[in-house]
């Protein structure tokens, strides 16, 4: 009757093991879930951040570094119990401000229960000393070292910009999918533009940890991982001494100070005021600071010697006597009489030539010089000849790089205006125009619009005799010891050389006997120079200067704003030629210029 | 001195280098799964498992002589004494016994603790044996059968009082012994079906489907079968019992499982409803083991195991380790080693001469086998987690001993077996 139970038995035991062997090969070999499962268990991605690059300014002088600052990141399914009152103290926060980080952590898009995700940011190194010895109270919680920027010196802020954490919006319009929620990107100046060469790359380690979270040496050996590579260290063409002298003179005035080194077009100073400490955009406030500063009403992250358009005044007479040489509608010998019957004009004169027109700064000179120049009488039609004489002058204005951005190596540079034939069309509706209309333009006022930088660059050109490089704020990425090659092409002018000997010319006389005598000059070496006073009824004039010196291979060319601060002969002229003063000899020898210019009474 | 040629000539050394090559496996696997590379460690460290490990492999090596030099009567003749004192030590566990676990199972020696529960398996296979093989049972006896129950149910009560259910469970086997002895079929069916329609129920939802398929099934039996009203009748009230059983699932599940233990029967289920929670063993456990593939990750280079995401992971789960360094191709050797070592002690006791070497032999095996199928059963998610050993395998001391015992007494018995004919 027991016939057949061995084999039953037998046969149970095989058919169980062959269960098991073919369950088994299925979960094994066939599905591939398994060991993705595995390694997200055991395998942590941690990103290790590059040292963003450094800053320094021509003589080597460092301006930007980085310093260590700490993430509290949180894995939230690691935190079973969480003693809030200790970690309220450890952490300096109230229980409200716990309960707010949590509730802020949970509303993220990118949260995850899983996932390590930042709970606290920029924890600084005070801070760090005294979590370090605790953190291990609080199981879940990370510690994660990455740097903020920092600088040595309160100037120059908006040449150089800030770096901040990239925001939502940023990350969705970047297309290049290098960066990740809570990276930081440089958010405005060289920061932002020398982005992709500062930021350098993000290093990786992957660990082995254990179901406690704690690490238990590299996954694959470390094969995979992959280092940080460091940004790329910039020098700036700034002279950080004469940054901070500019910034110390335009304490309490709006404006703008520009100098270039002509010969390569490099910004030896571009002085924003009012300005700020870049300090207070960097770390734990930034938030708090950033607030305080964008709602300024004196707006010191507006970078005025970019984006600050004014009717450039009688500076630009300079680049409409060229235009007028160019023409041949004038020599430097043509003698205009001071009519002063449709244009007002100021000192005594009668009767001059074109250096001392631009010496004596005459309206009248110049209001029929660009008659001249516009109509020429290339067509038996006034308004046709108008047109075609306007269009002629607007490209030699161009060719000084008046009327589009330069290109500076700074986002937001704004343009300027150069009125053409369609803008005057427009501005008159279809109406029929012609010189008598638009004459305001010869002495640049009525339509013209020039940011400090065209004008920096306009009193570089002169200095060149004819050619600029464009304007830029780094000479050296990386290893190169060049900059961009964008900032290594001469651009040439449509005005022969030859005119521009007679601009440097009379430059030179508005400094030794015309407007810019008294504060302008030095007395070793040839500064030229051109007063402007650009107006705003009822307000005060803004003083406005351009000058580059030595007269012969010119080392520096500048161009001061001051607003609201009258004739360019006084604060505009005195702080451009102590400008050029600290350059050339480090110092100056006019202490009561320079306490003029402190003191900032200019209207009296 | 002829006992002493017998003694290395008759005893079955396939089953010696079986049980051998699973026991060295075993305790290499325990010691990768506290391997850590960090820390320079000995293998034979008393400070590690492995380290301990290896200490008790020494005394089941003692225990394994002694077993053999102790005289082959000793076992049949005292199978009594030794179930009583076991029975003893169980009734006294919960009281001078120290709590481990949550468990109240282990008595106190020293530094170490002993399972008296492990030594019972034993003790209850002589016992059963003995009874079997005395003269004048006989199976078809109602007496003896409930004789036979009563013999497999104090000690698995008594377990069950430690809140062991992993280990009560196992006495459960001794049914397929008796079934091999001859008791009718129909308890193990019954078994077995009840079984089949309390998981076929979990797993499908509406319980509409079920009730259908037992009328229809009904309706054929009578339509197809003899029209007997005496076989009608005993039809309908099957088919009612079953459907009344379908019924009571969910009341069993809610009312008379503890919350762990129906927590275990949802991970089985559908371990991905709470992979953190219930489903967390399960859910780890196969994740360790499915990272292996087909060849593994390699000796000591499991991860899984290692930093703990697999829990109880050199004793329950031991075979997680097997799985995960070394893949398909490993597991299919230890499953080939343990079916090896059953069909081994299966063909050993069908050649026994006497009744009670024959039904102790069976007891071994199936007992090993109970452990075997439930253990990996519960690792790859085809059994609800049941915290039992894997056999020779899994870190432990009593289980070890337990189990070397159970199954050195067979080969002492199978040595002899010629004299046992000798002596009827």
């Amino acid at each position: 009757m027991n016939e057949g139970r061995k084999e039953i038995i037998q046969i149970a035991f095989v058919i169980v093991g062959v269960i098991f062997l073919v369950k088994l090969f299925f979960i094994q070999v066939v599905d591939e879930r398994y060991e993705g499962l595995a390694q997200s268990n055991a395998k942590f991605r941690e990103i290790i951040y590059p040292e963003r690059g450094l800053i320094r300014d021509r003589n080597g002088k460092l301006i930007v570094y980085n310093t260590p600052e700490f993430d509290l990141l949180i894995i939230r399914n690691e935190v079973k119990t969480l003693d809030t009152a200790a970690f309220c103290e450890v952490f300096s926060l109230s229980r409200h401000e716990l309960q707010q980080k949590f509730t802020q952590l949970y509303a993220r898009r990118e949260y995850s229960r899983r996932k390590p995700t930042v709970f606290l940011t920029q924890l600084s190194n005070l801070d760090f000393a005294r979590i370090q010895d605790r953190i291990d109270e609080f199981p879940g919680f990370y510690i994660q070292a990455r740097s903020t920027r920092a600088y040595t010196s309160s100037a120059a802020a908006n040449a150089l910009g800030y770096v901040s954490e990239i925001s939502r919006r940023q990350l969705e319009r970047d297309s290049s999918g290098f960066y990740r929620q809570g990276d930081y990107i440089g958010q405005s100046g060289i920061e932002s533009y020398y982005e992709k060469y500062l930021r350098g790359t993000r290093g990786v380690r992957h660990i082995l940890r254990d179901v406690a979270g704690i690490e238990k040496g590299p996954w694959n050996d470390g094969k995979s991982d992959t280092l940080a590579i460091p940004g790329q260290d910039l020098i700036a063409t700034i002279d950080l001494d004469l940054q901070e002298y500019g910034e110390m003179l335009m304490q309490g005035k709006a404006g703008s100070i520009i100098a270039i080194e002509p010969s390569t077009g490099e910004i030896l100073s571009m002085v924003s005021g009012p300005s700020y400490d870049p300090n207070l955009l960097t770390g734990k406030n930034y938030s708090s600071n950033f607030v305080l500063i964008s709602n300024d009403t004196n707006k010191p992250l507006f970078n005025r010697p970019l984006m600050a358009q004014y009717r450039p005044g009688s500076i630009f007479k300079i680049a409409q006597a060229m235009v007028a040489l160019q023409e041949g509608v004038i020599t430097p010998e043509t003698r205009i009489v001071c009519d002063r019957s449709l244009i007002a004009c100021h000192g005594a004169h009668t009767n001059e030539d074109l250096r001392g027109a631009i010496t004596h700064s005459c309206n009248p000179y110049f209001l029929t010089t660009l008659r001249r120049v516009v109509n020429q009488g290339k067509s038996a039609n006034t308004f046709e000849d108008t047109r075609i004489g306007l269009e002629e002058w607007r490209r030699h204005i161009r060719s000084f790089g008046f009327g589009a951005p330069l290109g500076i190596d700074l986002p937001n540079e704004k343009g300027g205006l150069v009125p053409s034939v369609a803008y005057y069309d427009r501005a008159y509706g279809g109406r029929p125009w012609k010189y008598s209309n638009i004459y305001s333009i010869s002495i640049g006022e009525g339509e013209n619009l020039v940011v400090p930088l065209q004008m920096a660059n306009f009193a570089a050109t002169v200095a060149n005799r004819g050619f600029y490089y464009t304007p830029h704020l780094v000479k050296s990425i990386g290893d190169s010891g060049e900059p961009l090659p964008e900032y290594q092409v001469r651009h040439y002018t449509t005005i022969d050389s030859t005119h521009f000997q007679v601009a440097a010319d009379a430059m030179e006389r508005v400094v030794l006997e015309g407007t810019g005598q008294y504060r302008a000059r030095l007395k070793d070496v040839v500064v030229c120079g051109k007063t402007g006073s650009v107006q705003n009824e009822p307000r005060p004039d803004h003083s406005v200067f351009i000058a580059f010196a030595p007269k012969d291979d010119p080392k520096i060319a500048v161009s001061v704003y001051v607003e609201y601060s009258g004739q360019g002969a006084r604060a505009a002229a005195s702080i451009a030629s102590l400008m050029i003063e600290k350059y050339l000899y480090g110092q100056t020898k006019r202490p009561h210029i320079e306490e003029y210019v402190k003191r900032g009474k200019f209207l009296d | 001195m002829r006992r002493e040629e017998n003694f290395t000539q008759k005893i079955d050394w396939i089953t010696v280098i079986i049980y051998f090559t699973i026991v060295i496996l075993g305790w290499l696997n325990i010691y990768a799964v506290t391997y850590d590379e960090e820390v320079a460690q000995n293998i034979f460290s008393l400070d590690l498992n492995s380290g301990k490990q290896l200490l008790f492999i020494g005394v089941s090596i003692i225990l394994i002589l002694a077993i053999l030099i102790i005289d082959r009567h000793f076992y049949e003749t005292f199978a009594w004494v030794i179930y009583g004192l076991i029975l003893t030590v169980l009734v006294l566990v919960p009281f001078i016994g120290k709590e481990v676990g949550g468990n109240k199972a282990w008595l106190g020696i020293g530094a170490f603790g002993v399972q008296p529960s492990e030594f019972a398996k034993f003790a209850t296979a002589l016992v059963v044996a003995k009874y079997i093989g005395s003269i004048g049972f006989r199976m078809d006896n109602l007496k003896n059968q409930l004789v036979l129950f009563i013999l497999i149910g104090a000690p698995m009560a008594l377990i069950l009082l430690q809140d062991d259910t992993g280990t009560a469970l196992v006495f459960t086997i001794f049914v397929v012994v008796f079934f091999r002895e001859g008791m009718s079929p129909f308890l193990l069916i019954v078994g077995i079906g009840a079984a089949a329609i309390f998981l076929l129920t979990l797993m499908v939802e509406n319980h509409f489907y079920l009730y259908g398929t037992i009328a229809v099934v009904l309706a054929l039996a009578i339509a197809l079968g003899k029209k007997k009203p005496r076989r009608i009748v005993s039809l309908v009230a099957g088919a009612a019992v079953v459907a009344a059983m379908i019924g009571s699932v969910d009341y069993i599940i809610t009312d008379v499982l503890r919350p762990h233990q129906q927590n275990r029967i949802k991970a089985l289920i559908d371990p991905d409803a709470d992979p953190k929670g219930y489903g967390w063993n399960v859910t780890q456990s196969k994740i360790a083991i499915g990272s292996g593939g087909l060849v593994g990750k390699g000796f000591l280079n499991g991860t899984q195991t290692k930093f703990d995401f697999v829990p109880e992971q050199s004793t329950d789960f031991i075979f997680c380790t097997i799985g995960e360094e070394h893949g398909w191709l490993g597991s299919f050797f230890v499953i080939g080693l343990f079916l090896s070592l059953l069909l081994r002690v299966v063909f050993l006791a069908e050649r026994q001469k006497n009744r009670f070497s024959r039904v102790y032999g069976y007891s071994v095996a199936l007992i090993l086998f109970f452990h075997f199928a439930v253990n990996i059963g519960m690792t790859i998610g085809l059994f609800p987690v049941i915290g039992i050993p894997l056999p020779f395998f899994s870190y432990g001391g009593s289980s070890l001993l337990g189990f070397t015992a159970l199954l050195f007494i067979f080969l002492k018995l199978d040595a002899h077996r010629m004299q046992m004919l000798q002596r009827l």
